[in-house]
């Protein structure tokens, strides 16, 4: 037992090499992850901000001007062009620059006043979908907060109030959303990835051939090499938590021990899926490509961090399900934005676990099934 | 002096599906001896050897390598055996040492042991100044060396070299050879696959795979006179069915 233990260290000490010896690895390694959350957390955000937009004012009256004033003051547009005639809509969309163009009929104010009910143009550029309904519904909240000053004038007989109250993220910051799916996203990368690729290569260079006629035990092979990946995934998983809590200000509601142990559960998936894809493929390319394409896309899309699942056909909601990527999304979700603990989800956390325990050992199984033909 | 084979195989098949890759091979290598096991590129050498090393589970016969039972006892195999396989088999970003400590903590070699195997190597090889630089580094000719110096570190009685020589040059395919025979002398037994016919040379005796079969087994000498041809390469090709008149 003690020889044993002697070979497994020997093994890892020799991963250890093969990992800080190249620059590539390294800076996969601990790059990635940091690039990943700053380029998730700042530089893409499903908000809207400063939007160009162009108005054409047919009335050119108080109210008009009040409301096209108040529009450009907003901080999501930016009235780039005052346009005089219908005629000028579709050019400035053309130039590409404009996305939404806000048309106020002639005679708005005397409309107003005396027909009770006035339409307002509201041409949006739909070439980008999401933008699009975003600053239609931001241009719309806009004019009703108006209207509702106009009214508050005078008194209604019956009117409905609704009140808002995002919770959970009400500033409605998009890194809530975005540090659990990064997190998923650089844990499969490194562990899966990183993983299959070093099997592989040692398959590829012929030494896979001598480690297995010598009387090393393959799993031992295989288990050697994950150790030093499960390390380093343990430190970009706090490395992240920093990075969120101190830079992207995302809060870390939940158990913290809860967070960490649901992260190392995940990187054991993630290393159960290496040792798979290292088991198929027969060179490293092909170990990387099946893991972008098999773990990577799967992931973004099904994990709910791009794309919400509810609104997915019922077919793909059902194939989200057997994405491990959507589970721990789901739990870190849970546990960092709302605080939940594991009584609340506990049932996703054994999902998660129970496809740990199959994956891990689908994948040995199939490694020594694969050397022993 | 006669001794036990340290191989003996007995009708030994192993089959893919429908292809039959090794077909009732039946041979032995006695200890000491550097046996060639040659053969067309698909004949089946590569199979055979992994069977005899307790990779691959033949399909049929009978065969003992040290003594123990490939079907049974194919870890106590590998545990007593060498091995060096046609494709390179050290660690290009891991020094001399580097490599020579992994391996010898695989074959369970204390550390004062492969310290002091180590300093032997590294001394024959001339590789002492070369001992922290990463293999990549070192020239084709001496990885290879290394490369045979370190799957003899736990010194095995019977080491099994697949195509060791491969696309290195002749003077260092020389020096190789004399490492091998200096092993060989010590005692112990080599079981060696090449494509350099004039390798075969260096060999005691020789056996030719044809199609999965031993087409041809004897002393270099034999085998030129049996077939009446002058070298190695003659005989080989006679064989494989490219006669040359």
């Amino acid at each position: 037992m003690n020889a044993q233990l002697k070979t497994f260290l020997a093994f890892v000490r020799k991963e250890w090499r093969h990992i800080f010896r190249d620059r590539k690895t390294l800076l996969i390694l601990f790059g990635m992850p940091i690039a990943q959350m700053l380029i998730f957390g700042f530089a893409l955000s499903n908000e809207v901000k400063n939007s160009s937009i162009a108005v054409l004012d047919q009335s050119k009256d108080e109210i008009s001007q009040q409301l096209i004033a108040r529009l450009d003051a907003s901080k999501y547009f930016d009235i780039v062009e005052h346009l005089q005639y219908s005629q000028q809509i579709e050019a400035a969309f053309k130039k590409g620059k404009v996305r939404l163009v806000i048309v106020f009929p002639p005679q708005f104010a005397k409309n107003l006043e005396s027909q009770h009910e006035i339409g307002i143009q509201l041409i949006s550029d739909a070439s980008d979908t999401n933008v699009g309904s975003t600053l239609v519904a931001y241009a719309q909240a806009i004019l009703n907060e108006y209207q509702k000053e106009l009214l508050g004038r005078r008194s209604l007989p019956y009117s409905f109030k609704t009140e808002l109250r995002m919770i959970y993220n009400p500033q409605l910051n998009a890194s809530y959303n975005f540090v659990p799916g990064v997190m998923a996203m650089i844990l499969l990368l490194i562990c899966a990835l990183m993983t299959s690729v070093t099997i592989v290569r040692e398959k590829e260079m012929g030494n896979m051939e001598v480690l297995l006629v010598s009387p090393v035990r393959p799993v031992m092979v295989i288990l050697s090499k994950t150790i030093p990946y499960l390390f380093l995934s343990i430190i970009n998983i706090v490395s992240i938590l920093l990075l969120s809590y101190f830079v992207l200000n995302v809060p870390l509601k939940g158990s913290i021990i809860l967070l960490l142990a649901v992260g190392i559960l995940f990187i054991i998936t993630s290393l159960s899926l290496g040792i798979f894809i290292s088991s198929m493929a027969k060179t490293q390319t092909v170990a990387m490509f099946v893991s972008l394409v098999g773990l990577f896309l799967p992931t973004l899309m099904f994990s709910g961090f791009l794309f919400p699942i509810d609104n997915m056909p019922l077919p793909m909601q059902i194939i989200s399900n057997a994405v491990p990527s959507k589970w721990f999304f789901f739990i870190v979700k849970s546990i960092m934005i709302k605080g939940l603990g594991l009584s609340e989800i506990w049932r996703e956390c054994l999902i998660l676990l129970g496809m740990t325990i199959f994956l891990f050992f689908i994948s040995i199984r199939k490694f020594d099934l694969r050397l022993k033909i | 002096m006669i001794q036990s084979p340290i191989i003996e195989t007995n009708q030994l098949v192993k089959q893919f599906g429908a292809f039959i890759a090794v077909d009732h091979i039946s041979f032995e290598v006695a200890t000491g001896e550097i046996f060639g096991f040659l053969g067309a590129n698909g004949a089946g050498k590569t199979t055979a050897i992994r069977m005899l090393t307790g990779l691959l589970k033949p399909s049929g016969g009978n065969a003992r390598v040290l003594g123990f039972d490939v079907y049974t006892q194919s870890e106590l195999i590998k545990a007593s055996i060498g091995y060096m396989s046609q494709r390179f088999s050290l660690y290009e970003d891991l020094t001399p040492m580097e490599n020579i400590r992994f391996y010898g903590g695989i074959y369970g070699m204390s550390k004062q042991k492969i310290e002091l195997r180590a300093d032997e190597i590294l001394g024959e090889l001339n590789l002492t100044s070369f001992k922290d630089q990463l293999v990549k580094s070192l020239p084709l000719g001496w990885k290879q060396k290394l490369a045979f110096s370190v799957s003899i570190l736990h010194r095995p009685a019977l080491v099994f070299l697949d195509e060791p020589t491969g696309g290195v040059d002749p003077i260092t395919r020389r020096e190789f050879w004399e490492l091998i025979m200096r092993y060989a002398h010590e005692g112990h037994t080599i079981f060696v696959t090449t494509h350099y016919l004039d390798e075969a040379e260096y060999c005691n005796r020789v056996s030719i795979m044809v199609d999965g079969k031993i087409a041809a087994l004897g002393t270099p000498g034999d085998l030129k006179q049996s077939f009446q041809s002058v070298n190695m390469e003659e005989v080989f090709l006679r064989l494989v069915g490219n006669p040359v008149s």
